[in-house]
């Protein structure tokens, strides 16, 4: 994923085209080049604080201000729009040192849907700053589902500090995935708060594969406010070497018969490793339900078996258990 | 092809396989009858390499592998199928099937549809706790039979699954010793023994009888039903 040496010179001047550059490295990252380049989907592009990109396809109103760090961004979907092509979202610093600071506004109206996919991309970071500041509006009956993946150098030198605070209206559906699995992570501090009306469904994902000094914070907060609200706070993390990881999934049930759980698994895979997991359920209507399933530890020894009594040797075998849980 | 001489193991003091001898030959089934707490699926442990026995050898093809590992004696062609198979999270059926060797798309289905499972609604299910207990054994089956082992220990494949999941989890095991595999096939059923060709009765760590499957049966129906022997066999007769 590491751009070709020569492409930049040591300050982090850009010597060829920013956004050729950017492509290439989305490319590289596994996006889907077409869906950039089509008319017909939704893009944005950015690269520091500049905008290379930008279309909007039906029924999506994008509106971006840059500024001295980053982007604003002004998102909206409009009222029963149903966009008929994922949007694609690219986001990244290809020089070594940077600061991107993205704010991002999103306004689904009510009965629209989306899938929104971001590309978060820093291949060459030794001193990286990423941070992204999110206030969404998911109206009634509304569908937002929002996978956002990191692909990262494997320098460790680069700092991600996603925050969102998400209000889903009522019979609204929100659910995103937050993936950080390929390179060095750094450090995360990564932190969603959702607040769910009456019916909402809202699940948070967040998926990371920690290694050498990554440094890992993530806070899933869903707030089951409305009547027969749902939601679901889910974490896996794959730990080697030394890293160290705080998951802390909070689900308040606040509302009749709502219904939340927080499920977090971290796999501790190396000497070094700190894992601590902080699930917290609260409730304070008598007809809402919480639960929690928080486990540490080390491979499923039994798993293991299984798949080293099919041939796998116990490398392969950690490998392929390691995939499937952050898929 | 496989044989087990004079395997020992004792736990906390107590025998736990106690001086066991026993062949699974190629393409034939070896049904091992017995009631819970008889060391059956310690014995599986022994074979497939997860735990040692303290005195004995584990004979496959000529060769001693009782120090090999797990994964060597797979790859020389032994496997197991766990009494409670594993979930695994993110791994799809397909996927599973293939862990032990590449398969194409038609043979995966081909191996789905001896345990009747439909392809269609299976081969992107995930390894985990969606699949229900008798569905999770079939694709078990199901990956061992996609192995082709030389030798396949099936502990208990028939325990907990219902009268529709049963018939199926019985072809599998006929499919296996129809494409030449030995079978060790453990239960505590005598249904499941009748496919067996031969059969052996296993008490408190040793083999006590072995013979045809319906003559063992009769004996396992007289002698040991009521029993709740444990420590050294003491059957009149044996």
């Amino acid at each position: 994923m590491i751009l070709p040496k020569g492409k930049f010179d040591p300050k982090g001047q850009i010597v060829v085209k920013e956004y050729e550059a950017m492509l290439e490295a989305y490319s590289r990252a596994g996006g889907n080049l077409g869906a950039l380049k089509s008319k017909e989907v939704g893009n944005l592009v950015i690269h520091k604080n500049k905008v290379l990109s930008a279309n909007e396809a039906e029924g999506i109103k994008v509106e971006t201000e840059e500024t001295e760090t980053g982007v604003n961004i002004y998102f909206l979907i409009e009222e029963g729009a149903k966009i008929k092509y994922p949007v694609h979202l690219c986001f990244g610093v290809l020089p070594e040192e940077g600061l991107q600071e993205i704010t991002l506004r999103v306004e689904a109206q009510a009965n629209s849907e989306i899938d929104v996919i971001a590309h978060c991309i820093f291949p060459n970071a030794v001193d990286v700053i990423h941070k992204m500041d999110a206030d969404i509006n998911i109206g009634d009956n509304a569908k937002f589902s929002y996978r956002e993946t990191h692909y990262h150098g494997e320098f460790g030198g680069i700092k991600v500090i996603p925050k969102a605070k998400i209000r889903v209206g009522k019979k609204g559906i929100w659910e995103s995935t937050f993936a950080l699995i390929e390179g060095c992570v750094g450090m995360l501090d990564y932190d969603f708060e959702i607040f769910g009306e009456e019916k909402s469904n809202c699940e948070l994902m967040v998926k990371v594969s920690g290694k050498k000094e990554d440094d890992i914070s993530i806070v899933e907060k869903i707030h089951l406010d409305g009547k027969e609200a749902r939601g679901l706070a889910k974490s896996r993390l794959v730990l080697n070497d030394n890293a160290k990881a705080v998951v802390r999934g909070e689900t308040y049930g606040n509302a009749p018969l709502a219904r939340g759980h927080v499920d977090c698994l971290e796999i501790v895979n190396g000497e070094g490793v700190i894992a601590r997991a902080i699930p917290v359920v609260y409730v304070n209507d008598k007809q809402a339900k919480v639960t929690h399933e928080a486990a540490i530890g080390s491979i499923d020894k039994k798993q293991m078996q299984t798949l080293m009594a099919r041939g796998l040797s116990e490398e392969e075998a950690v490998d392929v258990i390691v995939r499937g849980i952050l898929k | 092809m496989l044989e087990i001489k004079s395997l020992k193991l004792t736990l906390n003091g107590k025998p736990v396989i106690n001086d066991l001898s026993l062949e699974v030959k190629g393409g034939k089934i070896h049904g091992l009858l017995g009631v819970n707490g008889t060391g059956k699926t310690t014995l599986a442990s022994l074979i497939m390499g997860i735990s040692y026995p303290d005195e004995g050898n584990i004979i496959f093809e000529g060769h001693d592998i009782t120090q090999c590992t797990i994964s060597q004696r797979a790859r020389m062609g032994i496997t197991l199928a766990w009494q409670e198979p594993a979930r695994f999270e993110g791994l799809s059926v397909g996927e599973y099937l293939k862990v032990s060797r590449n398969l194409s798309s038609s043979e995966i289905e081909s191996y789905l549809w001896m345990v009747g499972l439909p392809p269609k609604e299976y081969l992107n299910r995930a390894v985990d706790v969606s699949l229900s207990g008798g569905e999770r054994k079939r694709v078990e089956l199901a990956s061992v039979l996609a192995m082709k082992p030389k030798v396949a220990i099936l502990d208990e494949p028939d325990s907990g699954i219902d009268v529709v999941s049963l018939p199926h989890i019985m072809n599998g095991i006929a499919q296996m010793s129809k494409q030449g595999s030995g079978v060790l096939l453990i239960t505590h059923s005598e249904e499941a023994v009748g496919v067996a060709n031969e059969v052996s009765i296993m008490c408190a760590g040793k083999i006590i009888n072995s013979g045809q499957p319906q003559e063992m049966c009769q004996w396992f129906r007289d002698n040991c039903q009521t029993c709740v022997h444990i420590g050294e066999p003491d059957y009149k007769g044996v």
